[in-house]
């Protein structure tokens, strides 16, 4: 059968898809609990303001992907960029070394596919990259005292662009 | 397997050209640990029984031309999807958004959010009840108006799969001229994405019938 085309979110995504607590797959003090933030770019370096991610961590966790209540932990989060392009997300860390991020916006006639690596490891993915582009997918760690926050910032298009994924 | 799908690039679609990759997505071959072979899953204590009625939950109805649009989530090998989340938003039949940013002078309906949520069932199949939107105009262009539409999120069964896409319907004049629908480079695939009027559907007295199916990519642990 063949695919049903993608379209674009547009700019009015924001009265359907964000949900309570989205950007939160784990409650406030979630032992190991890691923060994730950053901005999303543009080709001019100027900041998307309506773009949409979507975090995934491979596993459901223990309860629902969309409720959020008293602890737990979710698989799948989302968070929608501030006027200034930031998003921020408060996870449980991978199992592995890196989280599935999906960015949607205004001007995406199709979403963008990457991963968020916390730590630079030897990878199948990784070391195919030359290492510019592999530094594209490298979080960097934002308290080298405790490790729980990286910053991780997503550029659409042009120089340190993002590498994007295709399988 | 991007065949179907509009190019990044469209410039036609104003807003791609700051905003479209320049570099071709990198091809990877996922073994079985990568995580994006997976999806999150969704269960009916997320999805209330009213959320897929969009004329519900308000203090009186809305105006506009009642709709119903059902269909089929598929797989690329014509396989149901059961339990996929789909969420679908509007503008109302004024042809206005329900969110802040929205500044076309057209009136808001306040008994009309446009937003709803359903899980397929066990054959892959959803219902949603609502209003017909409203064309509205954008600055993409001098003198350009969007089609008529509905927004439609759907996860499948792993995270490569996730589709967000736009159903058009039948007959709208304004479909030629728009750049996100003519951003799709094949008319058969263009097609696909205009919903078709149903009479079997249709429910006498009270709702016009729409059928839109919604076939997601192949999964790569299933075609490596």
């Amino acid at each position: 059968m063949t695919i049903t085309p993608s379209q674009t979110v547009g700019p009015f995504f924001a009265h359907a898809l964000p949900y309570p607590h989205d950007w939160e797959l784990v409650p406030p003090g979630h032992p190991g609990a890691i923060t994730l933030e950053g901005r999303v770019l543009d080709g001019a370096g100027d900041p998307v303001p309506d773009a949409l991610l979507e975090l995934w961590l491979g596993r459901t966790g223990d309860r629902g992907a969309l409720r959020r209540g008293d602890g737990g932990v979710s698989g799948f989060g989302r968070c929608a960029t501030a006027p200034d392009g930031t998003y921020r997300f408060r996870t449980a860390p991978p199992a592995g070394p890196y989280l599935s991020l999906q960015i949607f916006a205004r001007g995406l006639l199709r979403s963008v596919l990457t991963r968020v690596y916390l730590a630079d490891v030897p990878d199948p993915l990784l070391d195919g990259l030359d290492p510019a582009r592999r530094a594209t997918l490298l979080a960097t760690p934002l308290d080298t005292r405790s490790g729980d926050a990286y910053q991780f910032d997503v550029r659409l298009q042009g120089e340190g662009e993002t590498v994007f994924l295709d399988f | 397997m991007t065949a179907p799908h509009p190019p990044y690039l469209s410039p036609g679609y104003r807003s791609t050209i700051l905003r479209a990759p320049s570099q071709p997505p990198v091809p990877f071959r996922a073994d079985p640990d990568t995580i994006e072979l997976t999806s999150p899953v969704f269960g009916h204590e997320e999805v209330g029984e009213l959320d897929a009625d969009l004329t519900r939950g308000h203090a009186g109805e809305p105006i506009g031309e009642r709709i119903i649009v059902t269909g089929r989530v598929l797989d690329d090998t014509g396989r149901p999807l059961r339990g996929t989340l789909l969420e679908l938003w509007q503008a109302n039949s004024a042809g206005r958004y329900a969110h802040d940013l929205d500044r076309h002078p057209a009136p808001l309906d306040p008994n009309f959010t446009g937003a709803g949520r359903c899980l397929t069932d066990d054959e892959g199949r959803y219902r949603f009840v609502s209003v017909k939107p409203g064309a509205y105009p954008w600055r993409n262009h001098p003198n350009a108006w969007r089609p008529a539409h509905l927004h439609f999120s759907v996860f499948g069964t792993a995270f490569t799969q996730r589709l967000v896409t736009q159903m058009y319907f039948p007959g709208d004049p304004l479909i030629p001229f728009d750049p996100v629908m003519q951003s799709i480079p094949d008319a058969a695939a263009r097609e696909r994405l205009v919903s078709s009027f149903s009479l079997d559907v249709t429910e006498p007295e009270w709702a016009l019938g729409y059928t839109f199916d919604i076939v997601l990519g192949r999964t790569p642990v299933e075609n490596p």
